[in-house]
């Protein structure tokens, strides 16, 4: 019988099997950054081991740090020492670090495939959730804990139990306006938080062939806000002459090969998938969540649920204390809804194209009253790229802040924050209580719909402005 | 690690789903470098509420957890995993675990046990009687126990016998040294590398 994407690449790095015991699987590519790995490195000391490839990780720095001033010493103490430690421990284990101030500095998911790191049928881990992003290349990648990471470090393998396989069929065009945010937001909105658990989804279809390879890093990054682990789209001539030439691609006779094996790794016509899902792409719209996880997302010209119409009281009550959360009523229109900042960024929405989407959007336009647009480049090439093409002088006239690369309000680690009862749009991934600061309100949405919404103040697409 | 076999101590019922890892712990305790002191940390936008279940007089000194359905989703921050050691659970009891957790649970010593939601009804109702009451969590046996109350529960075979020996997982893996190497002689050339 034929094989899933997933599958190949899975048996292509077994390095151990045996009876009743997890694979262990070779890792290709270990990325690391500040935030879950300084007590990894302690485990490392103590137990007197070295890091088995140093050359095969690779670290940033970009959870916790700040996105101005970038080119002084971190103001608060705690970050600061969380970031020196990184420094030290990527010093004396031979790791190659892109500290802040560095032109490869970023968010960990973006500079990865930037650099040309993240290639099809690799086996690439980080102690980060979103490692699912690089999925889009067709790698397998997911995101591990600190233990695991520690166990990288030490192997640079890991012990794994097989995923099953789900794949997400997303047929047609998308209509003009639509982006692949709206696309993930209405897969999870459809499995469910949970829907995607113990699976690795394979994104396939027209729409999704279609897509350009940011579009599909930003369907793979959100796989873990469906549960699953891993997402995976397999590698064609979009993903080929995306990694061409960048700074870690094969050349030459290598580049051949690697593309005759790239070649082979998609699902066999007669592979079996553990559980399949059909979305027709021509009945997306721009979508945004009204709760507080990433399932409870609606089209943006709908209205706030209520949660007297759900029977299953474990999802009443889910649908209740989100509407508490959110200080919103049922059956109240979804773009009415004022906002206080909009945030652009994140390893989600934070690279090039999300920029200019965000930007052929605000042109010639304002940032209403009272609204702050916080515009941050995933990574510091992006910045620099985005700045080349006049993309930071458009943010600028329109009233946005341009802010140096990291992860900054996607989780609030670092100065920007969301003040108690402030509500945003986001164009990052997890609207959960608190995540974009304590107390604040967060609504997902795609980079047109968090520029459309920056300009009228309240949750809007593209098309609801006036002629600019 | 050490090894978990039977635990018995009072438990704390958990009224919600989706109890993402942001709640468990926030991101601005993430910023600590250390692997133990996160106890203050452990649902702290929720223990703000003086009625918060953990902050209830009837429910200090819990080590086992009662949640609804969906435990741990969202970030892989092992500190999740950690802040609940640290403020004394042994054992979460849940219908669904998300997988990463999941996983950290199993590598840090911390049950994650699974039985259906129907169970957890009856044992947020039993520990509402009486929050005094003894529950017995046996891993040899897979069951859960209090007073009448019985039921099996779901764990990953591997991660079962690697928590009654406590066992740690680097050294296991380390035993197969000379397969990783042959492995690694086979790479294909092509492959990215910083060296
Ligand atoms: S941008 Fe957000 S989701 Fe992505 S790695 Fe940073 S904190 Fe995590």
């Amino acid at each position: 019988m034929g094989r899933t994407l997933a599958e190949k690449v899975w048996s292509d790095h077994i390095i151990h099997e045996g009876e009743g015991l997890p694979d262990l699987l070779y890792i290709d590519l270990h990325l690391i950054h500040e935030v879950t790995s300084p007590q990894a490195f302690d485990g490392l000391r103590a137990a007197g081991r070295p890091l088995r490839r140093p050359d095969l990780t690779v670290a940033t720095e970009d959870h916790n740090i700040p996105t101005v001033d970038v080119d002084k010493p971190i103001a608060d103490p705690v970050s600061r020492i969380q970031v020196e430690t990184l420094r030290e421990n990527c010093k004396e284990f031979g790791v190659t670090l892109f500290p802040l101030g560095d032109v490869e500095q970023g968010i960990v998911h973006v500079v990865g495939p930037q650099m040309g790191l993240t290639q099809p049928g690799m086996t690439i881990v980080c102690g980060d959730s979103h490692t699912s992003t690089h999925g889009a290349f067709g790698a397998l990648a997911f995101g591990i804990g600190t233990s695991e990471v520690e166990h990288v470090m030490a192997t640079q393998s890991l012990p794994l139990k097989p995923f099953k396989t789900m794949a997400i069929n997303v047929e047609g065009a998308l209509p003009e306006g639509v982006a692949a945010k709206d696309i993930i937001l209405a897969v999870i909105a459809q499995i469910g938080t949970s829907g995607g658990q113990g699976y690795v989804l394979e994104y396939r279809g027209s729409a999704i062939r279609a897509l350009s390879m940011e579009g599909r890093m930003t369907i793979c990054n959100m796989s873990i806000e469906a549960g699953a682990r891993a997402g995976m789209i397999a590698p064609d001539s979009t993903t080929f002459d995306y990694i061409k030439g960048k700074p870690h691609a094969p050349c030459g006779k290598d580049w051949e090969s690697a593309v005759s094996y790239w070649e082979t790794l998609n699902t066999d016509p007669d592979a079996q998938f553990d559980r399949e899902i059909a979305i027709e792409a021509s009945t997306l719209r721009p979508f945004v969540t009204w709760g507080t996880n990433p399932g409870q997302g609606l089209p943006l010209d709908q209205v706030v649920p209520d949660p007297k119409a759900v029977s299953d009281p474990v999802e009443r009550a889910a649908i209740e204390n989100a509407l508490a959360y959110m200080d919103l009523r049922p059956g109240q229109p979804l773009k009415e809804i004022a906002i206080d900042t909009v945030f652009l960024g994140s390893c989600t929405n934070g690279r090039i194209e999300d920029l200019r989407a965000a930007a052929l959007v605000i042109k010639n336009r304002k940032v209403a009253d009272g609204v702050r647009l916080l515009v941050v480049p995933g990574s510091t090439r992006v910045r620099i790229e985005a700045e080349s093409e006049g993309l930071d002088q458009i943010f600028l006239e329109a009233g946005a802040e341009w802010r140096g690369a990291g992860c900054s309000m996607c989780l609030a680690m670092n100065p920007d924050k969301l003040a108690p009862g402030e509500r945003s749009a986001s164009t990052s991934n997890r609207n959960f209580e608190g995540r974009q600061g304590p107390g604040g309100r967060t609504h997902l949405v795609s980079p047109e719909v968090a520029a459309a919404t920056a300009v009228r103040g309240t949750l809007s697409a593209p098309t609801d402005l006036a002629e600019a | 690690m050490d090894a978990f076999t039977i635990h018995t101590g009072t438990a704390a019922p958990l009224h919600r789903s989706n109890v993402d890892t942001d709640q468990i712990i926030p991101a601005e305790y993430l910023k600590r470098i250390t692997r133990h002191g996160f106890e203050d940390a452990l649902f702290a936008s929720w223990r703000k509420d003086p009625d918060f279940v953990l902050n209830r007089p009837e429910y200090q000194g819990v080590s086992i957890l009662v949640s609804g359905p969906d435990f741990g989703t969202g970030s892989s921050r092992e500190h999740a995993v950690w802040a609940l050691q640290d403020f004394g659970f042994r054992v979460v009891l849940c219908s669904r675990f998300a997988d990463i957790f999941r996983g950290n649970s199993g590598k840090g010593g911390l049950l994650t046990a699974v039985i259906p939601q129907s169970a957890i009804e009856e044992l947020w109702e039993i520990v509402e009687a009486d929050p005094s009451i003894p529950i017995t969590v046996d891993l040899q046996e897979r069951k859960v126990h209090v007073g009448e109350f019985m039921c099996d529960f779901e764990v990953d075979d591997y991660v079962r016998w690697r928590l009654l020996e406590g066992l740690d997982d680097i050294g296991i893996t380390l035993e197969h040294s000379d397969v990783i190497s042959e492995f690694e002689k086979n790479r294909p050339s092509f492959l990215p590398s910083l060296g």
